[in-house]
């Protein structure tokens, strides 16, 4: 399988691996995938008081495609506000980093752990 | 000096030793005569030179040269030699019997041999990957006819109890088949002593060329074969086909450079395995695949809990080697032979065969250690399981969000 330059980047050099505490009240997490499946992805959010966020930290167990799709995504939700963030779509990520057909869900997945980690977000908040 | 990427990947394939490739060369240009042109003396030096590869294959296995018959290969062996003595023995009974690890080569075959009316079985392997004998028995029925189970595993390295299965067979009556592909070279081979009717072989796991391989029929009790390629009658009609006359001069010269020198390439070889298996031990979650001890010494078969495998692939790029990851094969499937020993899809998917041969060096061994340890160490930095694991989580008890 060839992987784009940019995949290969994020693959050798993944941005922002890691993990905040789940407990802090400004930290959503989104867990997605299944082991079974060949692919889990957490994306956590750490969100200011003004409602942007200020950090992302991930970690993936998957593909080449996927670890980059999902440190792609801690990219680019910093500085945006959660609702900003929900507007991030697959197919930006899959352009972006030039994904193969079967590659797409790799990118899907990286947008479903968006949406995780930011309904998480908000439970906190509302509840 | 190291070359990369480092080749760890001898269960696929060989190198040509060099003095096999010397062998070889004069038979292609000067001495190119047709083994079986018999008013010249092109033809009588070929065919010489033919005969005497056929003695030093035959000697690795102890067995009589008129018992070997060249072919392109062990998967045409394997063609030749079900699909022959299952047609030739089908009106004493219309079943046969194998094995789930088989290689392609037999497990098509026996497919093919369904779809013209025969019955198969095909054998679970306990969690080592060798056959239970009790349970061979059991599926033993009045109408089988063949047997065949492979002397070595291609990707888990484990030895099958092929003397045990061949006493039961030749009890029996039934034909007895052997792919030893992987064998030669690695295990004693004594068809004087083993009860194996017919046994397949090829040259290019052995450090001779590609595209030459050789089956044994035996002549004493004789197994007989219904021909598969028809022609000019040659190699007693049992294979059609102008000989090969470079190829199977490779294949001789490996073949007793293996007899030669095995026992001391084996021990060297063993120790790198060994070597390795220690270094790669001390990286935590990880599970040898497969028997240590009935096992060839140059294959070491291992999964690495909680990484990707495509992703672990990708990693190692520096080294060689097979993985039972479906993104690296044609098919989506994980290695059937590791599902067969029950490991599950994930476990199937993180892990690497690693195979050792003849030019591997030390410093090889050590590099692929260091290698591993920093690759599979930093994809679980990246792993969200491996934090899990290192929580305490039972990943068994995750309610997966599954897509
Ligand atoms: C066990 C086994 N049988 C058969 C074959 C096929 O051999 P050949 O490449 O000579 O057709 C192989 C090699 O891939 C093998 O490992
Ligand atoms: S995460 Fe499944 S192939 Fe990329």
């Amino acid at each position: 399988m060839a992987y784009s330059e940019k995949v290969l980047d994020h693959y050798e050099n993944p941005r922002n691996v890691g993990a905040f505490s789940k407990e802090d009240e400004g930290v959503g997490t989104g867990m997605v995938g299944a082991p079974a499946c060949g692919d889990v992805m957490k994306l956590q959010i750490k969100v200011g008081k003004d409602g942007v966020i200020e950090d992302a930290k991930f970690k993936t167990y998957g593909c080449g495609s996927a670890i980059a799709s999902s440190s792609l995504v801690t990219e680019w939700v910093k500085g945006k506000t959660v609702e900003q963030a929900l507007e991030i779509k697959n197919t930006q990520i899959a352009e972006e980093l030039a994904l193969p057909p079967v590659k797409i869900h790799c990118s899907i997945l990286a947008e479903d752990a968006i949406k995780a980690a930011v309904a998480d977000y908000k439970k906190k908040h509302e509840g | 000096m190291l070359k990369f990427p480092i080749y760890l990947d001898y269960s696929a394939t060989t190198p040509v030793d060099p003095r096999v490739a010397q062998a070889m060369i004069p038979w292609l240009t000067e001495h190119f005569g047709n083994p079986a042109s018999r008013s010249h003396a092109y033809g009588w030096e070929a065919e010489k030179a033919v005969e005497d590869a056929r003695e030093q294959v035959a000697a690795l296995v102890n067995a009589d040269p008129k018992e070997i018959v060249w072919t392109s290969g062990a998967t045409e062996s394997n063609n030749l030699a079900i699909k022959g003595a299952a047609q030739f023995y089908k009106g004493k009974g219309k079943h046969i019997i194998t094995v789930k690890t088989e290689h392609k080569a037999v497990l098509d075959t026996f497919r093919e041999l369904e779809r013209q009316g025969f019955e198969a079985t095909y054998l679970d392997v306990q969690e080592n990957g060798l056959i239970d004998l009790a349970a061979f028995r059991d599926a033993l029925r009045p109408d089988t006819v063949l047997v065949s189970v492979m002397f070595v595993n291609n990707e888990i390295g484990v030895i099958q109890p092929i003397a045990e299965i061949g006493e039961i067979c030749r009890e029996k009556g039934i034909v007895f088949h052997v792919d030893a592909a992987q064998a030669t070279g690695k295990v004693e081979i004594d068809l004087q002593k083993l009860k194996v009717d017919l046994m397949s072989f090829s040259a290019h796991k052995t450090y001779g060329p590609k595209g030459i391989g050789a089956l044994y029929v035996r002549r004493k009790p004789r197994a007989r074969l219904e021909a598969q390629m028809h022609g000019g009658g040659h190699e007693r009609g049992l294979r059609s086909g102008t000989l090969a006359t470079h190829q199977i001069i490779g294949m001789g010269e490996a073949f007793r450079i293996a007899r030669e020198e095995m026992k001391v390439e084996n021990e060297r070889v063993r120790a790198l395995r060994d070597r390795l298996l220690k270094g790669l031990q001390d990286i935590e979650a990880t599970y040898v695949n497969g028997d240590l001890e009935h096992r060839v010494p140059h294959n070491l078969n291992i999964s690495f809990a909680y990484v990707e495998g495509e992703s672990m692939i990708m990693a190692v790029k520096d080294i060689a080697v097979s993985s039972g990851s479906a993104c690296t094969s044609a098919s989506l499937e994980p290695s059937y032979v590791l599902r067969a020993l029950g490991r599950n899809d994930e476990l199937a998917h993180s892990s690497i065969r690693f195979s050792i041969g003849r030019f591997t060096t030390e410093e090889e061994i050590d590099y692929t250690i260091d290698l591993m340890h920093k690759k599979i160490g930093k994809l679980r930095e990246l792993s969200p399981l491996w934090e899990m694991v290192q929580e305490g989580v039972d990943l068994n008890t995750v309610q997966w969000a599954a897509h």
